[in-house]
């Protein structure tokens, strides 16, 4: 543990402090839909109008089933593009169409916030599928999330009302006063700093060694060629260039951060040189990634009108999160005992950052490295900079456990706040329960319909999760996917189901998961996982619009203080470890108790 | 099916502004206000670009400093197939690869008997990590001198001009490009030719 990891934690969050407020009420300012800045007000109305959009509320029903219309036109665009490809411009390296299985893993994925990436970028996506595809459903998918935050914080501030809102409205809105213009102010910034934003074709550069390996002969049809002794027949190969992908990329690398999305336009992700080339970058790219679901905390409590109570949630949310970055930064930093054992030098000195370096970049070291992690795992942006996979086994389950808490931690944006607001309103049940009062949250009566809503948001998650990882580690199909051998295999599959399911989209990525099982298995994790527990909470939404708004009496138990904090905090990890600590027995515990691999 | 004629005019709409509008947008600017970190960051040596100053590239003779090991397929630093090894801690076949990178380290400086930084023997998550901590360039200092023929202080004078330090003890590791670092080892003394 280091006072540079301290430091930069604390000055994280310090920023992110200074943004809530006002951020919060700019999101404030766009649910309520007050008119902007008049020439911008004016092309509101006209394009909404073009677009045939009327200026009426509608019920959680009908918003609900705009959401759903709004984002399968959206599923099938992307998937027709990655279709097609080949056909269409802005394909400079001719990738060709992308398999179907493939495609529809990735358009799920996509609309769904999730960005799990079954394939590598810069090998198979032609430019203009990742700007007028992925990109885009990078802000749609975004605005969609927050247009749901929207509904449940209206359900929560009106009263005697069944009208939640306009999805047509709340997503013009949403995108063109928020999402757009912070991308394109980050994406110049990114830029300035290294990030790339071309449509050149990939670069070709002599590099100062020529790169010599060996690879299987090749015969005229493309199959090795065999030795006498049935061997392949390797020959050397010498590689004199280096060929650098090229492309749109910061564009892209703004709002994934943004938007809490977190497809990467490189395999590599944010470990890119290109999409992550310094400590500054990736401090950037961390506070775009807590910044809407911050501030969207504020906008609860400013239109409940009592921000003590979005102050208490966001108390929770920090709370949380320091002391798993914590445990992550001190697992991260002891090292590889089994690398320690071969003389290596691990120590955290001032000429290096050391600890367990495999999979991470040096300009972030240890520091920057697990908190960029814990960032995109709290929220649901699942973007990394450093590869998990080869975490150590307790540095590899923080990441893990704090998905599967509900990714309620900042969480991503809007899905952040709705699954907190869904555990607070869990912890004011129990807290009724525990003394005999009729639970209510910011004047609303908790009733019975609510709490089977709120069941099924909190229940269907670890079953997805539980019940997909048991398949694959069931099935020939799964267990052909593993790279790496015993319980961290496991690992591999129980993080997979768990990305998919929470729409995170970060990866053990050493697990092969781009074949029909998981592809299909995984997109339908992702589905579910998001739109299944969509429509309950809109659902919920409007049960609690429609009652009356209660004064606190005597027995209401105050939800901003120290006691409902700790209440909320409890029940987070009771749901979450009574759910998922076999599954953590199965895969990173007992990998962090067994033996050191000897040699 | 009240709901269909503005959902396709308004995703049509949004995708415009967000698929086309934004990132040209971008481009352009970009182009316009940074035009060499948005094609790349290239470094040209007598008008021939050699590589990229974000990208790591292969070096392997005992004259150059070595970079991060990278796990990319086919070959190491394959910039067009960016990715980590992604073996677990506990995966036998990590192990193996640590050790044949101490082997490899030890073979081309058989007097050095400093601990190996960690760094140098473990594969970066992006396979193209253009830079190795100070410490690793200072380990291999005394092996690139003895093949370059210079004083080991010239070469570890040469690290101290290069290395990047965190900024307000907060932004960035202590660390140092490898292509710049062997391009200014050139310019110092070319490499004599083994």
């Amino acid at each position: 543990m280091t006072t540079e990891f301290f430091v930069l934690l604390a000055v994280l969050l310090a920023a992110l402090l200074a943004t809530v407020r006002p951020l919060g009420r700019y999101f404030a300012w766009i649910m309520e839909g007050r008119p902007a800045w008049a020439p911008l007000a004016a092309v509101e109305t006209r394009l909404l109008r073009l677009c045939g959009v009327d200026d009426g509320e509608m019920d959680w029903r009908q918003y609900g089933y705009a959401l759903l219309i709004f984002s399968a036109i959206g599923t099938v665009a992307l998937y027709a593009l990655q279709r097609l490809q080949g056909w269409l411009p802005l394909d400079p390296q001719h990738f060709g169409a992308v398999s179907p299985d493939s495609s529809f893993n990735t358009a799920i994925s996509f609309v769904t916030n999730t960005n799990w990436q079954g394939y590598a970028g810069e090998s198979t996506m032609s430019y203009l599928t990742q700007m007028l595809g992925l990109a885009v459903q990078n802000f749609l998918s975004a605005a969609s999330g927050i247009a749901v935050a929207f509904v449940l914080i209206r359900g929560l501030a009106r009263h005697s009302t069944r009208l939640l809102g306009n999805f047509w409205k709340d997503l013009y809105r949403i995108t063109a006063y928020a999402l757009l213009p912070i991308s394109f102010v980050l994406a110049l910034v990114l830029v300035s700093q290294g990030v790339i934003q071309n449509f050149s074709a990939y670069q070709n550069v002599t590099t100062l060694e020529p790169t010599t390996y060996a690879a299987p002969k090749l015969d005229a049809a493309g199959q090795p060629v065999k030795g006498a002794d049935g061997q392949v027949v390797n020959q050397t190969v010498i590689v004199p260039q280096q060929t650098i992908a090229m492309g749109p990329v910061a564009s892209q690398e703004a709002i994934k951060e943004l938007g809490t999305n977190g497809g990467g336009f490189f395999n590599a992700n944010s470990a890119h040189p290109y999409e992550n080339p310094n400590a500054l970058t990736n401090f950037l790219e961390m506070l775009a990634v807590l910044l809407i679901p911050a501030a969207l905390v504020y906008t609860f409590g400013y239109a409940v009108g009592d921000t003590r109570q979005g102050w208490a949630l966001l108390a929770a949310m920090a709370l949380v999160f320091a002391v798993a970055v914590t445990l992550l930064a001190a697992a991260e930093h002891q090292g590889n005992p089994a690398i320690g054992a071969l003389g290596v030098d691990q120590a955290h000195t001032a000429l290096q950052s050391g600890g367990n370096m495999e999979g991470k970049e040096t300009r972030f070291g240890i520091a920057a490295s697990v908190l960029f992690d814990a960032v995109t795992t709290a929220t649901s942006c699942g973007a990394v900079n450093s590869m998990i996979d080869s975490y150590t086994p307790l540095g590899g389950m923080v990441p893990m456990a704090l998905i599967q808490l509900g990714e309620v931690i900042f969480g991503g944006v809007g899905s952040g706040l709705a699954g907190m607001l869904v555990f607070a309103l869990v912890a004011v049940f129990i807290g009724g329960l525990m003394v005999g009062r009729t639970p209510e949250y910011v004047g609303k009566k908790i009733e019975a319909f609510d709490m089977k809503m709120l069941s099924i948001a909190v229940l269907l998650m670890p079953i997805l999760v539980l019940v997909g990882t048991a398949l694959a580690a069931v099935l020939p199909a799964g267990v052909a996917g593993l790279a790496n051998p015993g319980a961290h295999g496991f690992s591999e599959m129980l993080y997979a189901f768990t990305s998919a399911a929470n729409n995170n989209g970060s990866a053990f990525a050493g697990l092969s998961a781009n074949t029909p099982f998981y592809n299909i298995l995984l997109g339908v994790a992702m589905l579910l996982g998001r739109f299944a527990v969509i429509v309950p909470i809109l659902a919920l939404a409007g049960s609690l619009a429609a009652k009356k708004r209660i004064p606190p009496g005597s027995g209401t138990m105050p939800t901003h203080g120290a006691l409902f904090i700790s209440l909320l905090i409890g029940t987070l990890f009771l749901v979450g470890a009574l759910n998922f600590f076999p599954a953590w027995a199965l895969g990173p515990i007992v990998e962090q108790l067994s033996p050191l691999p000897v040699h | 099916m009240k709901h269909l004629r503005p959902a396709l005019s308004l995703f049509l709409l949004l995708t415009v502004l967000t698929g086309l509008i934004y990132p040209l947008a971008v481009t352009g600017l970009a182009q316009a206000l940074f035009p060499w970190r948005a094609n790349g960051s290239l470094l040209a040596v007598d008008g021939h670009a050699v590589g990229s100053a974000l990208i790591g590239q292969n070096f392997t003779t005992p004259g150059d400093f070595w970079g991060r090991p990278s796990a990319t397929s086919p070959y190491p630093d394959n910039a067009q197939a960016s990715g980590g090894s992604n073996l677990g801690p506990t995966n036998p076949a990590l192990i193996d690869a640590v050790q044949a990178r101490i082997a490899a380290l030890r073979a081309a400086d058989p007097d050095n008997h400093a601990p190996i930084p960690v760094d140098l023997v473990t594969a970066s998550g992006s396979g193209l990590d253009p830079q190795i901590s100070l410490a690793a360039a200072y380990y291999q200092a005394p092996r690139v001198a003895r093949a370059r023929h210079l004083p080991l202080a010239d070469v570890e004078a040469l690290i101290a001009r290069n290395a990047h330090w965190p900024w307000l003890h907060l932004f960035g590791t202590p660390r140092v490009n490898v292509l710049e670092l062997n391009l200014a080892l050139n310019a110092l003394r070319a490499k004599p030719i083994d």
